[in-house]
């Protein structure tokens, strides 16, 4: 079986592919899973369930557990031996339809999530698959998704069933606590100790919210009928003989683990009826074929709800039958519907009429049908009715159960003729206008009949030789009631009070049926009046509710300033913060004394320095004053590096302050002025805010420094940097070996920033600065006419300081692994030399004295990196393994891949420095 | 010096909410900056400040007295968010740039075509037709 499921899921995801070249042969193609699935399950039927386990998230509880039981069976053979009609019917139904693959694609798809919902034995596992067939429906309900009623029809049933299978799985979760296991087996022989649980009523309402949802019941019956905006296959696979019955087959599954006490035997019976009931009198409101079907089908369902409920021996036994005779007969009259839209172009009860003589396969395959839905002699669904009324009969305080049933089933029972009969014999009898084009009416290609043909045939087989099913009724009997009862099947019992009732049925279903076209449309108006009250409305007005309050809170919380967000952001950390101080107490004063000591006289006029600098930021409005200041800050900031024995970080520090001033100095004169947009009122509050967020940041701080527990991963970095990665400069070693997977992944991002840049500059732009470059290199002799006055001193200069910088910068480079310096700083160090010449000459000049786009001298330290990392792979080791060369280099010390590493960093950093600058000073030429 | 460090890590922080709260592009960009310094200092510090005693190793024998160098890890972690500062303000810079170029405007409040909600719908269209105007212009 698991081997089944994991074909059918790999199939599902192939097989749209397949049809552009299969074509039409698709449907058999895919049908063949199925009756693999059927052939497999039919010798399954007398050997005794196991469980199959493959462990999965042992720690989560969450294994792959399968076990195929006799309940498992009966829905397994529906799902497969429908499902495999159902393709073939629906490669017909579809042909020529775009989204045909799509549509074998979803049905297997479902159809494997199916067999897992009935064969999983982990709770888990279950859920798991039973979402999977809610959303394998909602992609199905809305298969003609061009069709807004079809996607609102999709969405209310997913909602529905979503809500319900949430419900469900937290009463899962509180059987699991109850029981310690997620095994279902587990649970149903624990069942006692579930039912006496305090948790137990609430166990008990989750489990039916799940699966009164998913099978419609009242008041959640409401979905099913809109379900029918699928194509008739999708309608006559999930949601009438197969997934609809997930619901009942859940609450048969958990009848030995929740059965048995009183409020099960009352909540499930009345549910029941009450949708037996409430369906029967809408489906009377209907006129079209496939709704019509549709209420039968929740009439059905609630009619499998009551039995299980009624928990004697006939009702399980009953149950069993009526899942099988429902799945045939349901079956066959939604394909047989289908064929008639198909070829008359309605489904207007009220329109069709006299198709026998037109569709005589189809009048063959829907005429059992009928007969077996009405429970007439000598069908399959005769046997399940009076198994229903034995049950009935059985059950104590039986008199409004029998009623209910009668009426229900009487009413059902005269849909199926409605539906089965009227078309075919009905009298033309209506005005000429409404007339379907009758001429064209024609019995489509053996696919559109042979399907319900099939299903209708094996409801007179089995009408006729209920023996035959014996074996199956029986081992699922067992396996809901966990009792061996001995039981025959008989298609006649003799002159038994079941068949009383079952006359009274046909009675009352002859009498309505006759007065249908007198009934419908009064029952249309009064439906039509009491609909604002009806569950669907309510529905309707729920989800409107909850969009309004929606956009509500999203009106609230995204205004789109971002002002407010930052505002919103700091003032709730404050908040939290002051909570937290408030509860656990900070001394402030002890924080201030232990932090006050040691202070040097140039730490205080550095600290001054950036104190004014940042005030001042804030309050010029000249942009050159506002770079010239942010310099100073950052300067500074180098120099308390410096001075607190972190020289690698100065030496960044102070080049990318270099380069941030060059990049500033040249876009600066198309920046936007710096005009004062905001009123003094809010530049308070403003202030305010920012205060509060710079005074947490102060105690934040002052706490981090006061923790006096030193970390450990410090010591094994200064203890092992020099044994494990050859190299002195502990900071060097960390970023290009110890840590190197987090900067592979930084300069990958600065690529990426660098990239985005070119991305902004714009395509178009960047053939013009090509075209600009070109004529430039003709222009050069005329440099003088340029617009902008040059000095000379300072080509001069940089004509002969780049190539020191860029030799200074390989020396760092070099020297980075043991001594202050690294691949960050030496690229940093050579792209500000480049950055020097261009300033002096042009910054396409930089271009012209390199070989390669700084594009290409990217890609060529991303893979000097890459190689550098992955290296260790080829010798067997993990990935970023060192590697080092036993003897040690003239100039250069040990080498190894840590120090190829950083020459790849070292080229990205020159490249990307190099094109972001060049191309904001590209931009500037332009202008 | 923890102390005095810590209240300019605050100021600057403060200074750079402040610059943040405006509506101005560039001053937003500028308040990114000094967010940034202002982190990096509280990362600093969360390492003990120590003087002249770089994590550079200075011999290589079997036992290496761990207790007297500075704490590398901060410094590590400070000198890739000052690179990766460097790409975002570029990337911020250029951003800025082209939005002013484009849209020509440089309050904050006037860029909010794009994802304000059930706002008046024909306003919206309205600022949307300016920008593509402006977008053909700026191609020219």
């Amino acid at each position: 079986m698991l081997f089944f499921l994991g074909a059918g899921f790999i199939l599902a995801a192939l097989i749209p592919f397949f049809h552009r070249i299969t074509g039409r042969w698709t449907a058999y193609i895919a049908s063949l899973y199925p009756i693999a699935v059927f052939i497999y399950l039919l010798q399954r039927i007398n050997s005794p369930a196991q469980r199959h386990t493959i462990s999965w998230v042992p720690s989560l509880g969450l294994d792959f557990s399968i076990r195929l039981d006799g309940l498992s069976l009966i829905l397994a053979f529906l799902v497969s031996g429908i499902g495999a009609l159902v393709l073939i019917y629906g490669g017909a139904y579809l042909k020529n339809h775009p989204y045909l693959g799509r549509f074998y694609g979803l049905i297997l798809f479902f159809m494997a999530s199916m067999l897992g919902v009935v064969s999983s034995d982990n709770a888990l596992l279950l859920f798991g698959f039973w979402e999977l067939t809610g959303i394998s429906s909602f992609l199905l309900i809305g298969f003609d998704h061009d069709n807004p009623s079809a996607r609102a029809a999709a969405w209310q049933a997913l909602l529905v069933t979503g809500a319900g299978s949430l419900a469900m799985l937290i009463g899962f979760i509180l059987i699991f606590q109850v029981t310690g296991s997620w095994s279902l087996l587990t649970w149903i022989e624990n069942g006692a100790l579930v039912k006496v649980s305090s948790h137990y009523p609430a166990i008990f309402w989750l489990i039916l919210a799940g699966a009164a949802t998913k099978s419609a019941q009242f008041p959640f019956h409401f979905w099913l009928p809109n379900a029918m905006a699928a194509p008739t296959p999708i309608s006559a696979y999930l949601h009438s003989a197969t997934m609809v019955k997930a619901g009942v087959f859940l609450l048969a599954r958990f009848l030995p683990v929740l059965g048995g006490t009183l409020l099960w035997k009352t909540t499930l019976p009345i549910l029941g009826i009450l949708t037996l009931l409430t369906a029967g009198l809408l489906m009377i409101a209907q006129h079209d074929l496939k709704k019509l079907l549709a209420y039968t089908t929740v009439g059905a369902l609630g009619l499998m709800v009551c039995l299980i409920g009624l928990e004697n021996k006939y009702a399980i036994e009953a149950l069993v039958v009526f899942i099988l005779a429902h799945g045939l007969y349901k079956g066959a009259l939604f394909l047989v519907s289908g064929s008639i839209d198909h070829s008359t172009g309605t489904r207007d009860v009220r329109i069709l009429y006299g198709l026998a003589k037109k569709m005589p396969f189809s009048l063959a395959a829907a005429l059992p049908a009928a007969l077996s839905m009405a429970g007439i002699l000598p069908l399959l669904g005769f046997v399940a009715k009076e198994l229903v009324y034995e049950a009935g009969i059985a059950s104590p305080k039986n008199a409004l159960l029998m009623i209910g049933m009668m009426l229900g089933n009487g009413l059902m029972a005269a849909g199926a003729g409605w539906v089965g009969v009227k078309p075919f014999f009905k009298r033309q009898s209506t005005p000429e206008e409404r007339d379907f084009h009758r001429d064209h009416v024609h019995e489509g290609s053996f696919a559109f009949w042979l399907p319900p043909l099939i299903l209708s045939f094996l409801s007179l087989t089995f009408g006729l030789a209920p023996g035959l099913l014996l074996p199956l009724v029986k081992s699922a009997v067992t396996a809901v009631t966990l009792q061996n009862i001995d039981f025959k099947l008989a298609l006649w019992h003799g002159f038994t009070p079941a068949l009383g009732w079952s006359a009274l049925t046909l009675l009352l279903a002859g009498l309505v049926y006759l007065m249908y076209s007198k009934l419908e449309p009064r029952a249309f108006t009064i439906f039509n009046h009491l609909k604002p009250f009806g569950p669907a409305d309510l529905y309707d007005r729920g989800i409107q509710n909850l969009k309004r309050l929606a956009a509500w809170q999203t009106r609230i919380l995204q205004s789109g300033y971002l002002r407010r967000y930052i505002i919103t952001i700091i003032m709730t950390t404050v908040f939290f913060a002051v909570l937290i101080i408030a509860r656990y107490g900070i001394e402030l004063s002890r924080l201030i004394s232990f932090s006050i000591s040691g202070v040097r006289f140039y730490d205080v006029i550095l600290t001054i320095i950036i104190i004014v600098s940042a005030i001042l930021a804030t309050r010029t409005q000249s942009r050159l004053a506002t770079i010239a200041l942010l310099g100073s800050i950052g300067y500074s900031i180098a120099l308390i590096y410096l001075f607190y024995s972190a020289p690698d970080l100065a030496m960044v520090q102070i080049a990318i302050e270099t380069l941030t001033v060059i990049l500033f100095i040249l876009v600066i004169y198309r920046l936007p002025k710096f005009d004062r947009i905001t009123t003094p009122p809010r530049r308070r509050l403003d202030i305010v805010v920012a205060a509060l967020g710079g005074g947490l940041m102060t105690i934040l701080m002052l706490l981090v420094s006061s923790a006096t527990v030193g970390s450990p991963l410090t010591d094994y970095y200064l203890q092992n940097s020099v044994a494990l990665a050859n190299g002195r400069n502990v900071v060097n070693v960390i970023l290009v070996d110890f840590r190197g997977l987090d900067t592979f992944g930084e300069i990958s991002v600065l690529a990426i920033a660098a990239l985005g840049v070119l991305a902004l500059i714009g395509p178009s732009l960047q053939k013009k600065i090509t075209a600009q470059i070109l004529n430039e290199a003709g222009d050069r002799n005329n440099a003088g006419k340029s617009r902008i006055h040059r000095s000379i001193i300072l080509p001069v200069a940089a004509r002969y300081l780049m190539p020191l910088m860029l030799l200074f910068s390989i020396f760092l480079l070099i020297r980075g692994h043991n001594e202050a310096g690294g691949g960050f700083v030496g690229g940093l160090v050579a792209a500000a030399g480049f950055m020097l010449y261009g300033i002096a000459e042009s910054p396409q000049a930089i271009l012209r004295l390199i070989p390669l786009q700084p594009r290409a001298i990217m890609a060529i330290g991303l893979s000097i990196a890459v190689l550098s990392v992955s290296m260790p792979l080829f010798t067997g080791l993990p990935l970023m393994t060192g590697l080092w060369y036993p003897q040690p280099v003239a100039f250069l010390g040990k080498i190894g891949t840590p120090l190829l590493f950083d020459v790849g960093v070292y080229l990205i950093v020159i490249a990307i420095t190099l094109m972001i600058l060049i191309n904001a000073a590209r931009e500037e030429s332009l202008r | 010096m923890t102390l005095l460090l810590a209240v300019t890590a605050g100021i600057l922080f403060a200074t750079g909410l402040y610059m943040m709260l405006r509506r101005s592009l560039v001053k937003i960009l500028i308040g990114l900056l000094l967010l940034s310094y202002a982190v990096n200092l509280l990362l600093f510090s969360s390492g003990k400040l120590t003087p002249g005693k770089p994590p550079i190793i200075s011999f290589t024998g079997a036992s290496i007295i761990t207790a007297n160098y500075a704490d590398p890890v901060p410094q590590v972690l400070i000198l890739t968010a000052i690179v990766i500062s460097f790409g975002l303000t570029a990337f911020a810079v250029v951003l800025i740039l082209k939005a002013h170029q484009t849209i020509g405007v440089d309050d904050l409040d006037q860029l909010r075509a794009t994802d304000v909600l059930s706002e008046e719908d024909h306003t919206r269209e309205l600022d949307l037709e300016e920008i593509d105007h402006c977008e053909s212009e700026g191609d020219e």
